[in-house]
């Protein structure tokens, strides 16, 4: 048996990294809007049916791509985000009460992801004092101001997309695509990246990494990438 | 006549100081950007991931990778700089981000904001506003002073579910500028040129105070 010196995470493709997804489970998407979500993994996710799933995720799609394609075949049976406007099928499965909907401050959402990675139970944050938020949740004041605690998320899965990785796991984002990735790459007891490219182990450099292969249980090279634009602006070139 | 949402935009530039990192929200805080005094130099940060947000791109150069947090696409000024959400809410809860613009349904004299919430209407999510209330240190509301069925949006009381508690300290509209007073109320800073303070008066809910001659805005 031959050493490698690194520890391998790679998997063949999107449905060899669901091993162990079943119904129910709380699962983690990164991404913000349509930019550096998993698209692989929702799709194989899709096709394999998992039901029951309780998402954990800033936005959640829109009516025909990314989670808004689980909400069609309704897999989703709680959405735990920030925004979820500008997704048309959410809103009805919400109103008509087939979908259950927690929505917490953006920066809370990034910090119970963070947590959770970190080994850190719970932490005290303003946002949210003093509305409905805060409801049943402990006040405590520090320096004169009043703070609510908050828990870190538990989720045995988490998705995530990044722009390059390497065979152990270490991943480097680009741009605003990186957003929620990395912490909840940290939260996930397993978690599954995908990947534009997938390169060889010592083709990145060690500087650049923006999430070490130790958060990283499997890694794929993803296919087909769509990346579609969810808000197209431009200014004229004379400007 | 009240100001143009441009113009609210305008007006609520005069407001930045060189050397800022700037938030700005979605809707008319985002034509702030377009009027950024002559000699200030100040760096926009949006709460997906960026500080050193540009402009628009041109067309044809379009980049997924690369939106603002309205998801829109965006370009990167020299010097920007990319990272995680974790580390974005981390800058604004830390008070790193020394001023918030962003839009509001109702603000009470007291400085609490409701802008996330219709109950039974509009429920959408509030995003990172109730991260950036509860914490900058310098927040500006722009608005319009009246709803569409020209009701106060200037109210002793938010109606609607708050985003946040006695944090607005300045409000910008189509008619005024205010300060927000938690003690005393919304007081009257400048009006808009043409706008008489009985109108402002007369479309302010909550308390309003008036000390002395209310100058016209600067345009």
């Amino acid at each position: 048996m031959s050493t490698t010196n690194y520890i391998s995470k790679v998997v063949p493709d999107a449905t060899a990294a669901l091993e162990g997804l079943e119904d129910n489970m709380t699962v983690m998407f990164g991404g913000f809007g349509l930019c550096g979500i998993p698209e692989n993994s929702i799709a194989a996710i899709r096709e394999k049916g998992t039901t029951g799933i309780t998402c954990i995720s800033n936005n959640a799609g829109v009516d025909d791509f990314g989670l808004g394609l689980l909400l069609h075949t309704r897999q989703i049976k709680k959405m735990i985000a920030s925004y979820v406007g500008e997704n048309d099928e959410f809103e009805r499965q919400m109103l008509s009460g087939e979908l259950e909907v927690e929505l917490i401050p953006q920066g809370t959402l990034a910090e119970r992801c963070r947590a959770a990675g970190a080994g850190v139970p719970a932490f005290y944050t303003p946002a949210g004092y003093g509305t409905e938020v805060a409801e049943g949740k402990e006040v405590r004041v520090f320096n004169g101001k009043p703070h609510i605690l908050e828990h870190a998320f538990d989720a045995p899965f988490a998705f995530v997309k990044a722009w390059k990785g390497d065979k152990a796991g270490n991943l480097i984002f680009k741009g605003t695509a990186r957003n929620f990735n990395p912490m909840m790459a940290m939260a996930g007891k397993i978690t599954v990246a995908e990947v534009e490219e997938l390169v060889e182990v010592g083709e990145l450099d060690p500087n650049s990494i923006h999430i070490p292969g130790i958060f990283v249980q499997r890694i794929f090279q993803g296919v087909d990438y769509e990346k579609r634009i969810e808000q197209r602006t431009v200014r004229a070139k004379s400007e | 006549m009240g100001l143009s949402k441009d113009q609210i935009a305008q007006r609520i530039a005069q407001e930045l100081r060189d050397g800022w990192y700037v938030n700005l929200g979605i809707g008319i805080p985002t034509l702030v950007a377009n009027h950024i005094p002559q000699g200030i130099n100040v760096e926009f940060q949006s709460e997906n991931g960026i500080l050193g947000m540009g402009p628009f791109p041109f067309e044809g150069e379009e980049d997924a990778d690369l939106i603002n947090a309205g998801k829109q696409t965006i370009t990167a000024m020299p010097g920007a700089s990319f990272f995680s959400s974790e580390l974005s809410f981390a800058m604004i809860r830390g008070q790193h981000v020394q001023l918030t613009v962003l839009g509001a349904m109702e603000v009470s004299d007291s400085g609490d904001i409701a802008n996330w919430k219709i109950p039974g209407r509009m429920v959408k999510g509030m995003g990172g506003a109730m991260d950036l209330v509860a914490s900058a240190e310098n927040i500006i509301v722009a608005m319009q002073h009246t709803n569409r069925a020209g009701e106060s949006k200037l109210l002793p009381e938010c109606s609607l579910p708050l985003t946040g508690v006695q944090c607005v300290k300045k409000i910008v509209t189509d008619l005024a500028v205010l300060e927000v007073d938690p003690e005393r109320g919304f007081v009257l800073l400048e009006r808009a040129p043409g706008v008489t303070v009985d109108e402002i008066q007369s479309k302010t809910a909550g308390r309003l105070v008036v000390e002395d001659e209310v100058p016209e805005m600067q345009l």
